[in-house]
């Protein structure tokens, strides 16, 4: 049995969906985009322009669930299924677009430059728990017009695995796409592999900015998958309650849904978010929180109510530092989402409330994220039935260590974590230097990095890749792109 | 206890109403506007400010103090101002060109108030050329922008580079906040403070207030 958890009954679930359609019918979305309010309007919608505002109707909502396709696929670059987000199937990939890493030299949060990005991305091609990489980091050292095409660039050129991203203006979608078309071939072939997956954010309360809506717009065309990160902040820009903050995120991802599904039906999308729980005390987000972890868990049964893939920010840390706190609050997180069954799990590597990433803490999360895997893998019956005859080998051989049935599951029933969680005695731990953590961690990354194989990509594939990344930098000024070698 | 005390303690818990009603009755007992003002109000205020720190009061009870206390302000500031007593500062506040997050703008704004600061508050989507306009036009101290993402950051460094440009910088302090602000990146641009929350952006213009 596939172990669970369930916060929602499905009686309230019906419930927070219906309020949150009468939502998005009486009081409407505010959308700052013309052709996204046109689009609605072509569709029924009301819309008051000079409020720019648009008034769903049931029908829309209807058939843009209708529309949405109840799973999909990502492939990697080289054209591989790598992410299944279908069911119950549990995903991991990095939180995404840190402004600072923790450089674990200093202990300091600085701006990331493109060789720490090169270094992660490095890194994740290694990772075995977390299926996609994502643009975890935005390097403070080219423009920032380019910050978010740059990093899709460093990914692609160093890692084979797909990208979890996002466009910061209108105009980055298109170097975005091409990036990927040069990777794909064709804009079929991407459509029928996608290689990535924007998230793209409502503002709240029920807001959609022009850039992020366009984007959803953008997406749609191409069949680019995306992500609804709808963030109700609880007693502040949502209510107080679990409750009521879920009934706002409802009606801004249903929105969203909306129109993608307008715009190209059957589009690929994941109903997810990034709630939390807003802290009064410091005028902080926490993701840390557990009221954010159980919203988390809870818009996710909404999604899968509806028939959607979901994605959630959890299984991540406000901790400044790689301490117990970054430990438990992301372990509790990715054993939560991991029991929800939240198809993409964007956590890992990240601290202080998503602006801080650290490339330690991504080598320990993968070994969480292992054991959450391994977890979700449930407890079966491995020819355990009859019992006799196991019990009468131990007794006869006074141990089972190389029994024929130790031999065959051993890998299949143990998850074996390390070598950044300790489990060795003390001796031979104190013998290995006594180290902690964070220099077990640390040691790790370096190792990983070191063992980097270049990506599968024909070289004419990276030349054009570069070419274009060039070009983009130029349009803004960068005569050429930071030394990464 | 006697109607300032009265009148601090109500605004201490927000209760508006009763702020009102104590800052009239006040008025009519011939206390000085200054001094319900400073004694009352202001006094108050800090008090309030002191236990948010502590964690004794959360940031809802700093708001309602902080709007008990606009509902005093009401009755003062056409006295205040027949009586020549200068504001204690304005501020124009905005979140910069391009960005529509405007919460934790909002949220500075109604504390400022509260501090008993004039607001001038431009909204969201603000360009360089309107801060210092407004900034200008209404004789200003401090202009306050906030912004919530990577890509509109950029633009507090436009604001302030046409301060320069229009021989106004010395004039004015800059105060920035948002999520991916930070004090190095203040520093940078060459902002007067970076102020991580509503309270010690308060407290950076009160600063730069004594100084004047």
């Amino acid at each position: 049995m596939r172990p669970t958890v369930r916060f929602l009954s499905d009686q309230l679930i019906e419930q927070i969906i219906a309020e949150a359609r009468q939502l998005l019918c009486k009081l409407g979305v505010e959308i700052h985009n013309d052709t996204v309010l046109a689009l609605l309007g072509d569709h029924s919608a009301r819309i008051d322009n000079s409020a720019q505002r648009a008034y769903f109707t049931p029908d829309i909502i209807d058939r843009s669930l209708q529309a949405a396709p109840d799973s999909f696929r990502l492939y990697n670059s080289l054209g591989n299924e790598a992410v299944d987000l279908s069911d119950m199937n549990v995903n991991f990939t990095p939180g995404s677009s840190a402004i600072n890493i923790l450089d674990h030299e200093s202990q300091h949060s600085r701006r990331p430059t493109s060789k720490d990005y090169v270094k992660y991305t490095k890194l994740m091609a290694s990772l075995e728990h977390i299926a996609s990489q994502s643009t975890a980091m935005v390097p403070g050292d080219v423009h920032e017009m380019i910050s978010d095409s740059y990093r899709l660039y460093l990914s692609l050129m160093f890692c084979e695995k797909p990208v979890v991203t996002g466009a910061f203006t209108i105009e980055a979608f298109e170097i975005m796409k091409e990036l990927q078309l040069a990777v794909r071939g064709s804009e079929k072939e991407l459509a029928e592999r996608p290689l990535t997956m924007f998230s793209c954010c409502p503002t709240a309360p029920l807001k959609w900015s022009n850039v992020t809506s366009q984007n959803l717009i953008d997406c749609a065309r191409y069949s680019i998958p995306v992500e609804y990160i709808s963030m109700p902040l609880s007693g502040f820009m949502a209510p107080i309650t679990l409750v009521g903050s879920l009934v706002q995120h409802t009606a801004e991802t249903l929105s969203g849904l909306a129109i993608s599904q307008l715009t190209n039906p059957g589009t690929p999308v994941l109903y997810g978010g990034s709630p939390a729980v807003f802290d009064v005390r410091y005028e902080t987000t926490p993701m840390g929180d557990i009221g954010t972890m159980m919203m988390d868990c809870a818009y996710s049964e909404i999604g899968k109510h509806l028939g959607l893939p979901t994605q959630a920010y959890i299984g991540l840390s406000d901790a400044k530092l790689l301490d117990a706190q970054a430990g438990f609050e992301t372990s509790m997180g990715a054993t939560l989402a991991a029991l929800s069954g939240i198809n993409n799990v964007s956590g890992p590597g990240m601290l202080d409330f998503e602006s801080c990433f650290s490339l330690e803490k991504l080598v320990l999360d993968n070994e969480i994220c292992g054991m959450v895997k391994r977890m979700v893998g449930g407890i079966e019956p491995k020819e355990d039935f009859p019992s006799l005859p196991r019990f009468e080998e131990l007794l006869r051989e006074g141990h089972l260590l190389i029994s024929e049935h130790t031999m065959k599951y051993l890998k299949e029933e143990v998850y074996l974590p390390g070598p950044t969680i300790d489990r060795a005695n003390r001796s031979r731990w104190q013998e290995e230097g006594s180290r902690t953590l964070g220099e077990r961690a640390a040691e790790q990354v370096e190792t990983m990095v070191a063992q980097h194989q270049p990506v599968g990509l024909s070289d004419t594939v990276l030349s054009d890749l570069t070419s274009l990344m060039e070009a983009e930098a130029r349009r803004h000024g960068m005569s050429r792109l930071p030394e990464i070698r | 206890m006697d109607t300032l005390q009265r009148l601090s303690e109500n605004m201490q818990k927000g209760n508006a109403d009763q702020v009102a009603r104590l800052t009239q009755q006040a008025i009519d007992e011939g206390c000085e506007p200054k001094t319900i003002l400073d004694d009352a109000l202001v006094g108050g205020m800090a008090v309030v400010g002191e236990k948010f720190k502590k964690h004794e009061i959360f940031l809802p009870h700093v708001l309602l103090a902080a709007k008990a206390m606009h509902a005093g302000m009401d009755l003062l500031k056409p006295l205040l101002v027949k009586d020549g007593i200068p504001t204690i500062g304005k501020v124009v506040t905005g979140t910069v060109q391009g960005d529509l997050h405007d919460i934790g703008k909002n949220l500075v704004g109604i504390m400022l108030k509260g501090a008993g600061f004039d607001v001038i508050d431009l909204g969201r989507d603000v360009s360089p050329e309107k801060f210092l306009d407004a900034a200008v036009s209404e004789k200003a101290n401090v202009i306050g922008m906030s912004a919530l993402l990577t890509t509109t950051m950029p633009v507090m460094k436009k604001v302030i580079a046409l301060a320069h440009e229009r021989n106004v910088r010395n004039q004015l302090k800059f105060i920035v906040g948002g999520a991916p602000m930070s004090k190095e990146y203040a520093q940078e641009i060459g902002a007067d403070a970076y102020c991580y929350d509503a309270v010690s952006a308060v407290e950076s213009v009160k600063r730069f207030m004594g100084a004047h």
